[in-house]
């Protein structure tokens, strides 16, 4: 098929990691008002960002992905209740050993989006996409840094 | 072997106008696994419920994937449809192609090739569904209320005369809470004993109450319908049962001058062993034993067990400890006030005729220390002038509390006006910030108050309230007219801020609730569950969560007990089987898991062996707390914790399903 996402540096493809009541909400609420964006993007959905394995960054990229988002509710609206501040303080962690691993931290982007945030869901995706495909072209993500 | 069906759906040309069906169907199907893929113009119709049907019945599918809207949106539609066929309804998983593709990608084909990747995501998710039952938690249809106020005690009646047994846990050794202090209640001025006496009578006589007085919750375990709750009964040196409350043993009582009564707040005192208040319910006294010559004394005095007709009194009673099971608990512990030294500009504490607001309410109350005459604590004359100042604590983010405590607006209107009636002639001053008064009537209260009580309103702060002679000079700013005021006035009355029971904040602890920095009880919702607590099964009502008046305190206690009656209407208590399960053979025994949970829904268990000993201690998912957050996931080391529904394997095949 024409038109694959993630066949070369222009073309990256991020995967995003996000909770089910805030993000992806945000997320629907751009489709629903008809706000465009880039479509690099591939949504995996969890309960909450509390449920986010940092594993699940790593085999997103062994697996191609050129850039890896996390988004879940503003730190105090967690639906339930501090699952976010949870993935927060494991993800902190978490950047030492990518970056030891050789991932560049510009091919990880942490943020907070609220089921009435559409255009915030628009525009951090898109500077996002942006941003990865300014990175230089690697073929081994593991020793981009 | 996964024998997956695929819905295509145009949403009309919601999804069609932008992503190539036809196209996205062919490659559906070749997808292994799926043993057919259709298109249809609207899945979520009838007729489109009938081929998701057909297709599951037909062609015996272990799972099914639709490519259409948000799973926000019609998740439960499909679902439901599925369960009719006999599938589990979590085989049912949603592409979502519509407000994640058509509705903001425009190139046809890219999105086209978007729409296929997540297709081919929840394709591989769906092989990795397992069947999940939704679990059924058995209820103990009992409630437990803490707080004898009237929030609390309008919970109890609700439920009680729902037909469900209610235990009824109050500190004092009276029910009835603040408003059995007030005098007057705004804005229709009923008397709050009038309205109040009949109803604590109703709530100690209904057969479905079980009142503990003088008793404090002590340990709560357990979670929703299924709660054992310890309770503290302290010893009140008194038969109950036998007790007329006839008032002998403390018209007997030698110890009448020591100790202040708290009931009307140090403005009398009352005997060791004591009714807090003629009309308490029960009426039955306590012995305070920290006042009691018989305990001070060795066992000197006995005049009050000399007195005593029934012979009741019996100084060996001790604490008990009572066990109870319930299936919900309400949370009405109610408010206390804020500490009036902290402004030490106004001199309470240094001038006895500076008082509180509830202080007030006891001078003016027929039952109170000086039987409804207000006379001043200093000397006992009546006032002729009282300045009333507003807002003390209240929206002062420095000294005090940045909230409104919502309240004293309008009982300060109600002192002045009280005031202006039972002495003729007198004259009230009210220092305030501005007028809150939003409920029903209130505003023409207020009006009312200035028009024909002749009250005058000064808009501005105090700065200063000294002592000249018998009188108590106030000096403070009028905004409105940007003069300097100063008053002679007799009496000093302040309006003090609100704020949650002492304690409330172990309360919330021992409930596992959370409360906010001022140790108010949150709502689960601000908006939308303002009953409910961040605990399932656990209710909140009255001032416990917040400022507010009687009416409000009445209707969230009415709202809390309605919830609990609609819990209880169902045999058992459903939740969705979208929660945690640990693997009891991997599990080490770590319990970072247990750190981790907001709910604290792990707890340990043991694993025996068949002589009965201990050979293991597992981490165990209570599925009447799990809440299927999936923190715990990520806290185990071992992975021997997971979420149905977003199990690891799945999480992993959908990134998988992406490789390029
Ligand atoms: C000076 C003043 C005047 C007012 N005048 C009016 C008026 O005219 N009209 C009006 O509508 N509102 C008025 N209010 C507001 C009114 O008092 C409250 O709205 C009402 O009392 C709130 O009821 P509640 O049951 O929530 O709390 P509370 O009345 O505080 O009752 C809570 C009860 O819980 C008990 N308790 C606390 N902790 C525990 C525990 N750990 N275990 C067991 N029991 C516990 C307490 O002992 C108490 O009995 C006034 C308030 C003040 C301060
Ligand atoms: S023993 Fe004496 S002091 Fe104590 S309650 Fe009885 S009468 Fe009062
Ligand atoms: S899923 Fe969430 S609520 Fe359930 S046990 Fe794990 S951490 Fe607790
Ligand atoms: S539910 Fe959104 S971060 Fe927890």
């Amino acid at each position: 098929m024409a038109g694959k996402t993630g066949e070369n540096v222009k073309d990256p493809r991020i995967i995003a990691f996000v909770c089910n009541w805030c993000t992806y909400s945000g997320a629907d609420l751009a489709g629903t008002s008809r706000m465009k964006y880039a479509d690099n993007i591939r949504v995996i959905k969890l309960p909450c960002s509390g449920r986010i394995d940092p594993l699940f960054i790593v085999e997103a990229f062994k697996k191609g992905a050129k850039g890896v988002l996390v988004s879940g509710c503003h730190p105090g609206d967690c639906h339930y209740t501090s699952g976010n501040y949870h993935s927060r303080r494991k993800y902190a962690a978490f950047r030492d050993l990518l970056n030891y691993l050789g991932v560049d931290l510009n091919r990880v982007e942490f943020s907070w989006i609220s089921a009435s945030e559409g255009n915030k869901w628009v525009s951090v995706v898109s500077e996002f996409t942006e941003k990865i495909k300014s990175l230089p072209d690697v073929h081994d993500i593991f020793s981009s840094r | 072997m996964s024998r997956i069906g695929v819905f295509v759906c145009w949403c009309g040309s919601n999804i069609a106008g932008t992503v190539d069906v036809k196209k996205l169907t062919e490659e559906a199907a070749k997808i292994p696994g799926v043993v057919e893929a259709v298109d249809y113009k609207y899945m979520c119709s009838d007729p489109g419920q009938n081929s998701l049907r057909n297709m599951i019945r037909e062609k015996n599918l272990t799972g099914v994937v639709l490519a259409a809207c948000s799973p926000h949106m019609h998740e439960n539609t499909f679902r439901k449809a599925a369960v009719k066929e006999g599938l589990n309804p979590y085989f049912v998983e949603i592409a979502n192609i519509r407000e994640q593709v058509s509705w903001v990608h425009e190139d046809k084909e890219r999105a086209t090739y978007k729409a296929m990747d997540l297709l081919k995501m929840m394709v591989e998710k769906v092989k990795r569904d397992r069947a999940i039952e939704d679990v059924r938690v058995p209820l103990t249809k009992r409630a437990l209320v803490i707080g004898g106020g009237i929030s609390g005690m309008q919970a109890a009646l609700d439920i009680a005369s729902g037909g469900v047994e209610v235990i009824l846990v109050e500190k004092e050794p009276s029910i009835g809470g603040r408003m059995i202090q007030l005098d007057e209640t705004f804005p229709t001025l009923d008397c709050s004993s009038c309205i109040m006496t009949p109803k604590m009578v109703e709530v100690s006589q209904h057969p479905n109450i079980k009142l503990y007085t003088y008793s404090e919750v002590e340990n709560v375990s357990g979670y929703i319908g299924n709660f054992n709750v310890k309770i503290k009964k302290m010893t009140k040196s008194v038969v109950e049962k036998d007790c007329t409350g006839c008032g002998d043993c403390w018209n007997a009582c030698p110890m009448h001058k020591n100790v202040k009564s708290e009931f009307n707040i140090n403005l009398s005192e009352r005997t060791a062993i004591y009714v807090p208040f003629p009309q308490a319910v029960p009426l039955v006294p306590v012995i305070d034993r920290a006042a009691c010559l018989h305990f001070k004394k060795g066992g000197k005095c006995v005049k009050c067990y000399e007195v005593c007709g029934p012979k009741c009194i019996d100084f060996t009673i001790q604490d008990e400890i009572i066990e109870e099971k319930v299936g919900a608990i309400v949370a009405a512990t109610g408010f206390d006030l804020m500490d009036n030294s902290l402004y030490g500009e106004y001199g309470y504490g240094k001038y006895k005729d500076v008082i509180s607001g509830l202080q007030f309410e006891r001078l003016l109350s027929a039952s109170g220390p000086t039987e409804g005459v207000i006379k001043r604590p200093s000397d006992g004359k009546t006032p002729q002038t009282i300045v009333f100042i507003q807002c003390v604590g209240s929206r002062d983010p420095e000294k005090g509390v940045p909230y409104c405590s919502k309240v004293c607006c309008m009982y300060t209107a109600k002192h002045a006006k009280l005031f202006s009636h039972k002495v003729h002639g007198s004259q009230s001053y009210v220092f305030y910030i501005d007028i809150r008064a939003t409920g029903k009537g209130y505003e023409e209260f207020i009006r009312d108050t200035i028009e024909k009580d002749g009250v005058v309103y000064l808009r501005g702060r105090v700065s200063k309230i000294y002592q000249d002679r018998d009188k108590l000079i106030i000096r403070g700013a009028d905004t409105l007219s940007g003069n300097q005021v100063e008053i002679a006035a007799d009496m000093v009355v302040l309006a003090t801020g609100v704020i949650p029971k002492k304690g409330s904040d172990k309360i919330a602890q021992m409930l596992g609730i959370s409360y906010d920095k001022y140790g108010f009880f949150t709502e689960s919702h601000p908006k939308l569950r303002p009953a409910e607590s961040s605990t399932a099964g656990i209710y909140l009502a009255g001032m416990a969560q917040g400022p507010r008046d009687i009416p409000e305190s009445v209707v969230s206690g009415s709202a809390a007990a309605s919830k609990i009656l609609g819990l209880f209407s169902k045999s058992e208590y459903e939740v969705e089987g979208t929660i945690a399960g640990v693997n009891k053979t991997t599990c080490v025994g770590c319990f970072y898991c247990q750190r981790v949970c907001a709910y604290s829904a792990i707890s340990k268990e043991e694993i025996k062996d068949r002589n009965g000993n201990v050979i293991k201690v597992v981490a165990n998912v209570n599925p009447g707390l799990c809440t299927g957050c999936g923190a715990c996931v990520n806290a185990c080391f071992s992975k021997s914790i997971d979420v149905k529904g977003y199990m690891d394997d799945q999480i992993y095949a959908e990134i998988r399903s992406l490789a390029i």
